[in-house]
């Protein structure tokens, strides 16, 4: 299945929820646009929803990367929400998890953006 | 004396769908071998990055060109061969995406999953024949 996101808007937080394979090719050029054009709408609070995604390759990663420092040198932040054993054992090894924060807790996820923004 | 491999081999063309193809055709082979579920996704996300590089970075993405792949299953291993028609790299030259100055870098990690993934990972480069790489899986050394 190639990758589907939904976005949603709890409190100040975007929860774009993503399903499938986030892989090589025009998926993750969507990806990237999506993201982009929330910080540029000043949506500097992404919780990205990786609950069913099913598949990640070292592109998506790097995707997921991409993101993170976009969001970053914006002054937002961006955080995961519900890994799967696949993908949270490659962000694992890839030393990736002392980079983002994750969080299996949607409420918790949330929450965090507003005490880090003092709200 | 050993018995002669299975071989089973597969002529891919330079396009993303050749990702999918080459990773269901191996994680199928490895599942009638007998290999566990939980193997199937690392051998098959090993070849996955293995055939990408093979289409990006081996042929550049021309559409003329082919990237072969052979595997050979063993009794006790089993043993894929991806060839492309491109110039080969230096894996000494790979930069460590575990490195702190590489951790936020957007690419860099396809060489590093291969070899978490499966057990020996060997690349030969021949001038004007192209790059083969190979990976080996062994049963239930792990």
């Amino acid at each position: 299945m190639s990758m589907k996101t939904k976005t949603r808007h709890v409190d100040s937080v975007t929860v774009v929820d993503i399903a499938g394979r986030i892989t090589l090719g025009e998926d993750l050029a969507e990806l990237r646009q999506l993201v982009r054009n929330l910080l540029a709408q000043g949506q500097k609070s992404i919780l990205l929803n990786l609950a069913d995604v099913t598949y990640i390759d070292s592109s998506g990663i790097g995707e997921l990367v991409s993101a993170f420092t976009a969001a970053s040198n914006q002054g937002g932040q961006l955080k995961l929400l519900n890994l799967t054993r696949k993908v949270r054992d490659l962000l694992q090894i890839t030393k990736l998890l002392t980079v983002f924060e994750v969080y299996d807790d949607e409420a918790r996820g949330i929450a965090s953006f507003q005490k880090a923004t003092g709200a | 004396m050993n018995p002669e491999p299975k071989m089973i081999e597969v002529t891919l063309e330079s396009t993303l769908k050749s990702v999918e193809t080459a990773e269901e055709i191996t994680e199928d082979v490895c599942a009638k071998a007998g290999f566990p579920e939980e193997e199937l996704h690392k051998i098959g996300m090993a070849v996955h990055e293995s055939v990408i590089n093979a289409i990006w970075h081996g042929n550049k993405n021309d559409a003329s060109k082919r990237v072969w792949m052979r595997l050979y299953v063993h009794p006790d291993r089993v043993e894929i061969h991806i060839r492309d028609q491109g110039a080969g790299f230096d894996v000494g030259r790979i930069p460590d995406p575990l490195e702190a100055e590489n951790l936020l870098k957007v690419s860099g990690r396809g060489i590093f999953l291969i070899r978490s993934f499966v057990d020996e990972f060997r690349v030969e480069s021949v001038p004007g024949a192209g790059t083969e790489v190979t990976l080996v899986k062994h049963r239930n050394l792990n």
